[in-house]
Formats: structure tokens, sequence, C-alpha cells
């Protein structure tokens, strides 16, 4: 069994988000780390690898110094590494990102592509689903766990309240939730053949059946209009009306207050 | 020179740092108050590889260098000083001596099963009245022709890993030998397993740091040994202690480097944290000056250790050189930094820092013995000066 992690480096969110003057994040200032949903897919993929003996393929785009994902995931058990990196994908939105993805996903076997549900600087979870479509294959989100039998996977899918069980004939694609499992850690020989490993690193010329126009900050429809830190939240203001006309009257003259209404 | 680690020892950082932080550092408290060993640590570093760092991948290690296993040391020493020396004793006082001088059957035998941590490895020099003087040692050897086994009789005290080991390296004497005139010990050393008929273990010693450490007495009475069990040559035993010190010197700096950089970091928290007379106490030039003087002292052990690290990493990849000065004076000079920086975070930490939640107060304690096992700072002075002097 061949399977493909896409995975993504993405700024360590946990001190707080800074930004730059331009409101663009200022990626120099926070510490880089692999993106926890996708971290948790590839545990999936390296649990199925030691279960099934599958090969294990970490797929990323970015900067050159994405290479630091690649080679951690190699030293946690990934077998090989591929870098799509190219000063014309630069600025990609999710449908620029999963153009690439797909693109570079054309070159590659596989039976089961895992993908985080969604990264921790953009929070979009949308481009898994999007490369799925892409590449015409049947697509499993919010996995809470990953089994293969035989040539299916069966798929635990989250809900806020439930679960249900899919399953889907591979080749398949998956998106997994950090809630999944609990990666393992690296270990200090495989940092260092990791750091060995030969990472096949790819451009736009190797991307397959993409179209210029749908990469890079030209292909992308999204454009930010302004970005800002998570506002924390006040106490709030707690009222204790009478009876419910009371109560009613009070919100609607909030919802008022405020233009809601 | 360059002081910059390569990319694999940072990634080596990152992952003992993590390990340490999410596995080590929730444990620390409770198993010193308990004096209990961390097993499920042991076991958890077992996995990923940490108990055999520096031995070769053809020997079921991880194929890394000592720099990687001294960092190693000092990230779980930063966090927890039991667990640090844990791993310490196994690889540099039992691991590396089977790997240097044992045959290629004794290193099949032992050395996978103790890279791969699914057996903990013990040393045993110290007598009760033989510690640096190896002159002093009482434990017998004697070769039982009849049965081409050795008899041991006698006992070790003070054994780190004591009584959770499964492989000691013992030495012990062998017989009498003529030395410049004067008749001498002859000293030899050797591989026992645990649960060989004469082997016990004496009593628990209850000690003021390193509390969840199994530091107990073993006891050899008639205890019988395979010929093959004979570690390096009959006659060595002197030479293989010293040499398998000088890296267990480099495994202590580390644990101690580790103590004193984990105090820092609390204590740096702390002074922001705590207010007194309206402001953080970090506003105080005191409390400033004496963190500057702290840190710098730590940054100097630091570069210290890792330079006999390194040292020894050219040694063992097979340069014409010597490490035994360099070890010394990482520990001499990280154990007594690891003393001044716990024992001044303490004071910082005022009467916070003399309570066992705070974690300093632990780290004050556990420092004490880096002066101490291994060679005493005393006997650091003597093996450094004997190179000055010599």
């Amino acid at each position: 069994m061949k399977i493909v992690v896409c995975i993504k480096q993405v700024p360590d969110t946990k001190g707080g988000v800074k930004f730059n003057p331009d409101g663009t994040l200022d990626r120099g200032a926070m510490l880089a780390i692999m993106n926890p949903d996708d971290k948790a897919g590839l545990e999936a993929a390296l649990r199925l690898k030691d279960q099934y003996g599958a090969e294990v393929t970490v797929l990323t785009m970015g900067l050159p110094k994405a290479t630091d994902v690649l080679r951690e995931a190699i030293a946690m058990g990934a077998d090989k590494g591929v870098l799509v990196t190219d000063r014309v994908l630069g600025g990609a939105d999710t449908w620029a990102t999963s153009t690439t993805i797909a693109g570079a996903l054309r070159n590659m076997e596989y039976d089961l592509i895992i993908t985080g549900r969604q990264a921790i600087d953009g929070d979009t979870a949308q481009v898994g689903p999007q490369i799925a479509e892409h590449l015409g294959l049947p697509v499993i989100s919010y996995a809470q766990d990953i089994k293969v039998e035989g040539d299916k996977v069966v798929v635990q899918r989250q809900y806020d309240d439930r679960y249900h069980v899919v399953e889907v004939k591979m080749p398949a694609l998956v998106t997994a939730l950090s809630e999944l499992n609990d990666p393992r850690y690296m270990t200090p020989g495989g940092i260092f053949d990791a750091c060995k490993a030969e990472i096949t690193t790819w451009g736009r010329a190797d991307l397959k059946d993409v179209e210029d126009g749908n990469l890079g900050l030209m292909g992308s429809p999204t454009k930010i209009a302004k970005a800002s830190d998570k506002v924390r939240k006040g106490a709030g203001e707690k009222v204790t009306p009478d009876s419910p006309d009371e109560a009613v009257a009070y919100i609607v003259g909030k919802l008022k207050e405020k233009h809601v209404i | 020179m360059d002081f910059t680690l390569s990319k694999e020892h940072e990634m080596a950082r990152q992952l003992f740092k993590d390990f340490a932080e999410n596995e080590v550092k929730p444990l620390a408290q409770e198993i010193d108050e308990e004096h209990r060993f961390p097993r499920e640590t042991v076991e958890k570093m077992a996995k990923y590889g940490f108990l055999g760092i520096p031995v070769p991948k053809e020997m079921g290690g991880q194929g890394c260098d000592i720099l990687t296993y001294a960092m190693c040391v000092e990230e779980l020493s930063k966090v927890c000083g039991t667990t640090g020396v844990i791993v310490s004793a196994h690889t540099s006082l039992c691991v590396d001596p089977i790997l240097t001088y044992g045959t290629p059957e004794q290193k099949e035998k032992y050395v996978p099963d103790l890279a791969s941590g699914k057996k903990l490895g013990a040393f045993g020099l110290t007598e009760p009245g033989a510690g640096t003087d190896a002159q002093g040692q009482q434990t017998k050897a004697v070769f039982d022709e009849a049965t081409n086994e050795w008899v041991l009789n006698g006992s070790k005290c003070f054994i780190t890993n004591g009584k959770e080991a499964d492989v000691y390296v013992i030495i012990a004497v062998t017989g009498k030998v003529e030395k410049r005139g004067r008749i001498q010990k002859e000293i030899s050393s050797f591989i026992v397993e645990k649960g060989t008929p004469g082997f016990t273990f004496g009593t628990k010693e209850n000690k003021m740091g390193i509390c969840a450490s199994s530091t107990y007495e073993l006891i050899f009475t008639d205890c019988r040994i395979p010929a093959g069990n004979l570690l390096g040559q009959k006659g060595k035993g002197f030479a293989i202690a010293m040499h398998t010190l000088d890296g267990g010197r480099i495994g202590i700096a580390a644990q101690a480097l580790g103590i004193a950089e984990g105090a820092l970091e609390t204590t740096i928290e702390y002074v922001k944290e705590r207010k007194q007379f309206g402001r953080s106490i970090a506003q105080f030039q005191n409390t400033q000056f004496v963190l500057a003087d702290l840190a710098t002292k730590v940054e100097a052990a630091k570069l210290l250790v890792y330079k006999a690290a390194r040292k020894k990493d050219e040694f063992q990849a097979g340069a014409k050189v010597s490490y035994s000065v360099e070890a010394a004076m990482a520990k001499l000079y990280a154990a007594e930094v690891a003393m001044e920086v716990t024992t001044k975070c303490v004071q910082l930490h005022g009467g916070y820092g003399y309570i066992k939640e705070y974690n300093v107060e632990r780290m004050m304690r556990d420092a004490k013995i880096t002066e101490i096992y291994e060679g005493t700072s005393e006997v650091q002075r003597m093996v450094i000066s004997g190179s000055l002097l010599k």
C-alpha cells in the first residue's frame, strides 16, 4: 500500500500570532511547526505502515525551509519527502494550493491520501476536499479513526454529537483530526537519517495538468482584506430580569443598540 | 571555530525537550517524593531509542554521537535529575565499556538489548572502603579452573540503577602484581547478569537528592560467572574503570548543566511574576545581576560540556586524542555551577524556594550529587592538575 500524507509547516500559534505592519503574518517571529492535524494524519499513516508495511511519502508546498517538516516526518518514520516550491506558487489561497498539490500528486502513486482537516494558520478546512475534487477521488473528512480492510478504507467521521462509519474503496482521500491519535516522537537515529535523506524538490514545471492561471497569488480568488489576532472576549454582562417579558425587552433593546435588528 | 549546532543536533534537542516536558516533568515531583524509580519513563525512553544514542546502528543503537547523548541527558535533567542519571549511568558506565572493551561475542550478547532498552545497565566500582582509591578494592574474583568460572566475593555500594539494572560491569581484584618494585592489586572487570546465583542486593540508600534513582548495595557471595564474562584483558580493570569514568563524567557534566539550566529557567519565570513592594522582583537590580551572573556561568558550563563531548566524538571517530582533561573540567565546572545556580535560585524564590511544591528545592538537592559521584570535584582537580604538572 502506498500512502501520501500532505503536511504543512505552520507558525506555532500557541504563544499568540504576530503580524507584519502590512497585516500579513510575521512568520519569522514565530516558531515553525508541523500542522497538528497533519501530524495526526501522518501518525495514522505510520500506524498503517506498522500494521501493513505501507510506504509513506510526505508532500508539502512551501518555501525551501519547509523541508524541515519533511525531515521531521522522516525522523518519525516516513519513507520519502517531496517539496513543491517555486516563486510562482507563492501567495496561494486554498484553490491555488489544492491545484498545486493535485498537480504534484498526479506524478505520484497512491492508494490513500491523508491530509489534516485544516491548518492552524488558515483554518479553512478546504484544501483536503479540494484536492480530492481535482483528482476525482472520494473524500472522507473529519476522520477520528482510520482502518484499512482489504481494498477499502473504513473511517469514523466525527460530528458534534456522534460519528458516522464510512467505508470507501481506495484510492481515496481522508482528512484527519488532531484528536485522531497522539503522534509519536522522532527518534535520535531517525533524525540523523532524516537529515541525510534526499528530499525530492519539484517546481512549477513538474506539476502535471495544471494551468498557470490557477496557481500562486494570481490564481487565487481569495483576497485578504484584513487580518487580526483573536480578540479576547470580556467577561460579559450578567442580568437577572424579573420576568420573561423583561428579559425579551432587554435582549431586543441590546440588539437594537448594536444595530443587529 | 563554529559554535552553531547542526540541523541534526537542533532537531534532537527539540525532541529531547518535547519528551522531557511531556513525559518526564509531570512525574518529577511525584517520583522524588515517593522515592520511586520511574520504570514507565524508562520504557518510553527505550521505545524512542534514548538508551542507545551513541551506539552504532548495527549494534541496535541510534548511531548518533556523544554530543547528542549529552544533550539528551541535559534536557532530561532540566526537568528531572533522576531521569538524567538513569540514562547517563546506563549509557556511559555500562554500554560504553562493553562496546569499547567487549569481545565480539560479548557485544553481540549484551549491546543490542542494552541499546534498545530491553535491558538496563549499571556499573560497580565503589566499595565502602574504595571510591576514588581503586587500590582499596576488596571485592575479589578468583578463577576456578575446574569449572572455568570466576568466583566473585565482596560488595559494591552506592550503585546507580542498582536494583533496576539487568547487566552490571563490576570491578574486582584478581591477584597481585609487581609494579615499579611495589606489590599492587591486580584489578580486572567483569560482566555480571542479574539473577546470577550468589548476586544479591543489600540496602537501598536513602539519599538527599536524585531520590527516585535506584541506589543499592550489590553483594557477591561465591557468585560464579563464566570465564567469558571477563571484560577486557585480565589486569586491565583499573584502566577500563578510569576510561569508563572519563566518559561518564561527560554524562554527569551534562546532568549538572541541565539541572542548572532548569533551575534558571524556572526562576526567570518566577521573578517576573513574584511581586514585592508593588513591583515584580525581576525589576530589582539585585535580581537582574544575580540572574546575569548565573546565566553567564551556565553558558560557560555548556561550552565546556559540549567541548568534552565533541572531543570524545573525535576519539570515537579514530583520532588519537584524549578527552580525560576536558571531561574532568566539564564535570568540575558544571557541577559547581549547578550547585551555585540552584542555591541562588532557591534564594531568589525566598520562602517559596524552601517549599517542596516549587521545583528549585528538588533541583538544589539533586545538584549536590554532581559534585560527588563519578569522581568528586577534588578528584577532577587532581586529574586536571595532573595533566598540567606531568
